[in-house]
């Protein structure tokens, strides 16, 4: 099981979390001007990445704040975590 | 009572004051506390412990350890009868009972074993290619290889015992506490590291237990001895035996399932748990989990009384139990000779030592050689004979390449015979931590890689088979992870245990004993015993190229089962490579998959049963209607009042009486599992503009309004009325089951997208408690209970909210009807409901008031058309497809709005909701029913949608349903069909509104 690093209340198991999907997907500020495939690529399409992956987490059985984290999709390994609104830190070599 | 004929007079870890009596496929025994069923069954010289799986042959132990492939046994009679057990794990206590599994009707005579003479037309994926055809009989064929196969019978009642979770972290968790293993925990435990140091056996000392040795110029009994109350004196370090480390997961995770108690003893079930399942994180883990021998493969090399050798030698010296008086012994590499010597000082006739090798100058090999054992350098046993038992091993010279025999064979007289094909390190705990095992050719075997987690490995786990290197590894492995972890011993650096090295000859690769004659079949070279798996069938298994490890499993089922193939797999492999000409490495291993030894269910789950498996919640005034007899219904993991039947009642006469009373006089209904979420915040309006369908900016304070919730996909997914209760506040409802799905989505959206918007959201589902009155006279009713809200309808209108007093109780009193009669839904802080409940039932008594359930309240709203959701909608539904085209606002944006645009929304035939009413008023369609507009159609008929709600409505006198139909809006009048199994009900498609559509009797 995960641990996973919440920005509020530190590190805890991955069952006090939900997953929130890709992170940085920002909502279009006019969805009637786009076209049906623009709509479509908001909606559906998420990146499958395998590897480093920005992604949103949600303390759900704990402080319920909403954050992002970067996580290796291979190794689960978390190199980041960071609040919402921030853009991801600078990756260390 | 028979006689312990095979044990030792002296020796071993056994009490011999503290006989204890057993049985063992029936029959009675004696052994000692202290022997394990395994060594107490070889005392008493039973060898034959089991059948195959497959051919049901007889086979005997093999091992002393959790590997062990063939001692399978059902321990128990009764609800706590446990399949699978391996025997030489199970601690022996007074009053066991174990019989063999695999064998019908008993171990001695088995019907079964005429697979064993049909072998040879048995190979490898034999069921895939007989029984699975043709497709449609395997049903059948299943039931009767089932049978025949045995696996062990899960009991029949609920287990009687009790089990426990333990939650731990700690800094250091040594797996293994051998040699390696005791060395690393009191290395990282002086560092002053947290140390959980857990191991499966039921005691302390790993490998040592079984051996003759010296540490620190000591017997290592001494050594484990001084070791274990070291480490019990320091207070961070835990000791835990008969504990298996099952599983490795990410992050340092790992389960650890410790036995507390063995065999059944009722008085104790409840007050001490049978075993106890821990979830650790770890900062570090050292893994000492040892290795395990590998057996050579030769012609009937599973007769019972063949076994490793390191077995033979731990029954001895362990258990003071021997396997036999005359032994062979036949290995590639030293190890074996410590046994022998092992085995000849307990009296045991060692008649001859069976090398692959050339002669070599060893210690361990001189020792035998000069104890006069008979040494055959460049020899090796082709075959194994006896019936049942093994009474032979015919022994043939190697020719120079190893590939072959020749010369003439010999046959030696021996009643067991001790095999050693080498050390396989126990890896199963580094793969899954998906650390990737890499072959070492020198050692020949797969040793751990490169840590992908914060472990390291240390002894035997490694490949380091020698005492001193264990005891060295592991002493630098628990410094390193205490350091690791954050701690270091202050002063100078600890002395590691020590032991001497000793010089071996080189162990060498010999995975399978060739054909004697050239040429003969490999179909008796078992490698799987378990599985019954042999040469022949790997073999087989790569010409018709299964050359994958991985498929090679699967096809021959080598590695499967409760074993796991933990003495098999690395033999396998090697044949594969063999066959396929490619080197063992290439080859690869299949993956490691926890846990290490099988669980019982028990184990898993815990406490977590029963009552206990899910959380019940219970409205204040539960205990009343439980006193009222009334039925309940599970909404999500509320129990609501379903209806409240009255003595000879049915369901149908009860909610027929609910529903009249609803609308001829007044209805009282327990409304508090309602979703209530407050918000608060200048922004609240623009925030509920955006999450809801229609338009929330020009709401008044006071004022409600129904609104409907889509996904981003523009799918309906809550619905709910939201009140304004003052200028920067409101009061937003949800369904039942989805409050806390509709909480979690609103922060989402504040937290992520919007955080500029000053909105505050809070849960007060629990906090309020919520009773609503209904029916033409509740607002009688009502008026009789409160003086400070003024009830008139001008005075306070349908869709509005009225602060006041109501039964002496602050209250908020919602004028919002689900049920279509002119209603009040009446909220008050929890702790009052029941109160509340009590003065209104007492009040309405005079006007007839009728508790009503959650059965007449689907009913009344279903006559009214108004959907649920999740019940009238699945995820796949819009706005417009329910035909609330009215709610969905064409001015502002809103979540889901830009997908109601996409072509596949706007299609005509989409599934819409429609009402249904039967042409039979009498019947009933049932919920699900699949909808066709032509009887005539063959089947598979076109289906056009299905029957969401349906029920027998009193006040229409009639049977109503809604349905979700293709095109449906545009359907009204048309006649469709529900076929059932037994007849086909015809229904009239029609608005889906039955009773009072104008909505007179609400707003009245």
């Amino acid at each position: 099981m995960l641990l996973i690093k919440c920005p509020w209340c530190g590190e805890r198991d991955a069952h006090e979390f939900s997953y929130g999907g890709e992170a940085h997907i920002t909502r279009p500020e006019n969805p009637d001007k786009l076209s049906d495939e623009q709509w479509a690529d908001y909606l559906f399409m998420q990146k499958n990445a395998m590897g480093p992956f920005l992604e949103r987490w949600v303390h759900a059985h704990g402080c319920r704040r909403w954050f992002n984290v970067r996580r290796d999709t291979v190794t689960h390994e978390i190199t980041a975590v960071y609040k919402m609104g921030d853009r991801p830190p600078e990756r260390t070599a | 009572m028979s006689q312990q004929r095979n044990r030792l007079a002296t020796g071993g870890r056994i009490d011999r004051t503290r006989p204890l009596s057993f049985s063992f496929n029936g029959k009675h025994f004696e052994g000692y506390a202290g022997d394990t069923l395994a060594s107490a069954l070889i005392a008493n010289g039973v060898r034959l412990v089991g059948r195959s799986f497959k051919y049901h042959r007889p086979r005997g132990l093999l091992t002393a350890g959790s590997e062990e492939p063939n001692a399978l046994v059902q321990l128990g009679t009764d609800a706590a009868s446990e399949p699978n057990q391996r025997a030489t794990q199970v601690e022996l206590f007074d009053g066991l009972e174990a019989v063999s599994q695999n064998c019908w009707p008993s171990v001695g005579l088995d019907v079964g074993a005429v697979n064993n003479t049909l072998s040879r037309i048995l190979p490898a994926g034999f069921y895939y290619k007989t029984f699975m055809w043709p497709k449609s009989f395997w049903k059948y064929y299943e039931h009767v290889i089932r049978k025949a196969a045995g696996m062990g019978r899960a009991p029949e009642s609920p287990d009687p015992d009790c089990y426990d979770k333990m939650h731990d972290h700690c800094d250091v968790l040594v797996v293994g506490a051998g040699p390696a293993g005791l060395a690393a925990a009191l290395a990282a435990g002086r560092a002053g590291a947290r140390v959980l140091l857990a191991d499966e056996q039921s005691a302390l000392g790993g490998g040592l237990l079984g051996r003759r040795a010296e540490i620190d110029a000591a017997p290592a009994a001494e050594w484990i001895a001084k070791s274990i109350s070291a480490l019990q004196a320091m207070p961070e370090v835990q000791l835990l035996c008969r504990s298996t480390v099952a599983g490795y997961y990410d992050h340092n995770y790992l389960t650890i399932a410790q036995r507390l108690r063995e065999g059944s003893d009722p008085g104790r079930r409840c007050d001490k748990p049978r075993q106890r399942l821990w979830k650790v994180r770890a900062k570090q883990v050292v893994l000492a989990t040892g290795a395990h021998e590998r057996p050579m493969i030769f012609r009937h090399n599973d007769l019972p009384g063949i076994m490793l050798a390191s077995a033979a030698q731990c029954y001895i010296n362990r258990y003071a139990a021997k396997p036999g008086d005359i032994a062979v012994i036949f290995t590639n590499n030293d190890s074996a000779y410590e046994a022998a010597l092992d085995l000849a000082e307990a009296g045991v006739t060692v008649v001859a030592v069976v090398d692959v090798r050339t002669a070599a100058e060893s210690p361990a090999q001189a020792a035998v050689r000069s104890r006069g054992i008979e040494v055959l350098y460049r020899h090796a046993v082709v075959a194994a004979s006896g019936r049942r038992r093994v009474s032979a091993a015919k022994v043939m010279a190697l020719d120079d390449s190893g590939e072959s025999v020749s010369g003439a064979a010999r046959t030696i007289r021996c009643d067991f015979l001790c095999m050693s094909g080498g050390w396989s390190p126990a890896v199963h705990l580094f793969s899954q931590s998906r650390g990737k095992p890499s072959y070492d050719a020198s050692k020949a075997c797969f040793v751990p890689g490169q840590s992908v987690q914060a472990e390291r490995s240390a002894g035997a786990a490694r490949g380091s088979f020698a005492l001193a290197e264990c005891l060295t590894e592991g002493h630098e492995a628990g410094v390193a992870a205490a350091a690791a972890a954050g701690f270091q011993r202050p002063g100078r650096p600890a002395k590691p245990p020590v032991a001497a090295k000793v010089d071996e000859a080189p162990l060498q690769p010999f995975w399978l004993v060739p054909a004697a004659p050239p040429g003969a079949p490999l179909n008796k070279h078992f490698v799987d015993v378990q599985n019954d798996v042999t040469a022949a069938d790997i073999a087989l298994a790569a010409r018709e190229g299964y050359r994958s490890v991985e498929h090679l499993k699967r096809y021959t089922t080598t590695g499967m089962g409760t074993d796991q193939g933990k003495t098999s797999n690395i033999n396998a492999l090697a044949i594969l490579g063999q066959t396929l000409g490619a080197d063992i490495s290439a080859v690869g291993t299949t993956t490691f998959r926890p846990p290490y030894t099988p669980l019982t269910f028990g184990t898993i789950v815990g406490r977590d049963i029963g009552a206990l498996a899910d959380p019940v919640r219970m409205t204040p005034i539960h205990s009343w209607h439980v006193a009222n007899g009334a039925s309940f219904e599970d909404v999500g993991q509320w129990k609501r009042p379903w209806y409240y039947p009255r003595p000879g009642e049915s369901i149908q006469d009860a909610v027929n009486r609910e529903c009249l009373a609803t609308r001829q006089a007044i209805a009282i209904l327990d409304a508090s599992t309602l979703g209530k979420i407050d918000i608060q915040g200048p922004d609240t309006a623009e925030f509920l503009n955006r999450v809801y369908t229609n338009g929330w900016k020009k709401l008044e304070i006071g004022r409600c309004r129904y609104g409907v919730m889509c996904g981003e996909d523009g799918m309906v997914f809550d619905d709910g009325v939201t009140t304004r209760l003052g200028e920067h506040h409101y009061w937003m409802t949800t369904t039942s089951g989805n409050a806390a799905r509709v909480l979690a989505w609103l922060e989402e959206w504040l937290q992520t997208e919007w955080p500029e918007l000053k909105v505050y959201c809070n849960s007060m589902t629990e906090h309020w408690a919520t009773v609503g009155i209904a029916g033409p006279f509740a607002r009688q009713l009502l008026s009789e209970l409160t003086d400070d809200i003024e009830l008139d309808p001008k005075a306070f209108p349908f869709m509005t909210y009225r602060a006041g007093t109501v039964a002496g109780i602050a209250a908020r009193v919602f004028r919002i009807s689900f049920t279509g009669e002119s209603s009040f839904e009446i909220n008050v802080p929890a702790r009052y409901d029941l109160a509340l409940w009590n003065t209104l039932m007492t009040a309405g008594e005079q006007y007839g008031i009728t508790p009503i359930g959650t059965e007449s309240m689907h009913v009344l709203r279903a006559e009214k058309g108004f959907f649920i959701a999740g019940q009238d909608t699945d995820g796949t539904v819009t706005p417009l497809d329910l035909g609330m085209d009215w709610i969905v606002s064409k001015q502002k944006d809103f979540l889901g709005k830009r997908s109601l645009a996409r072509p596949d929304m706007l299609r005509e035939d989409r599934k819409q909701l429609v009402g249904l009413l039967p042409v039979d008023p009498q019947e009933v369609l049932p919920e699900g029913g699949q909808i066709v507009t032509d009887m005539d159609q063959k089947p598979p008929m076109n289906m056009i949608g299905h029957v969401t709600s349906s029920y027998y409505s009193v006040n229409l006198k009639r049977s109503i349903a809604l349905a979700l139909v293709r095109g449906g809006h545009k359907r009204h009048g048309e006649t469709v069909y529900v076929p059932l199994e037994n007849k086909v009900i015809a229904a009239n498609v029609s608005e889906p509104r039955f009773y009072d559509p104008e909505g007179k009797r609400m707003h009245a």
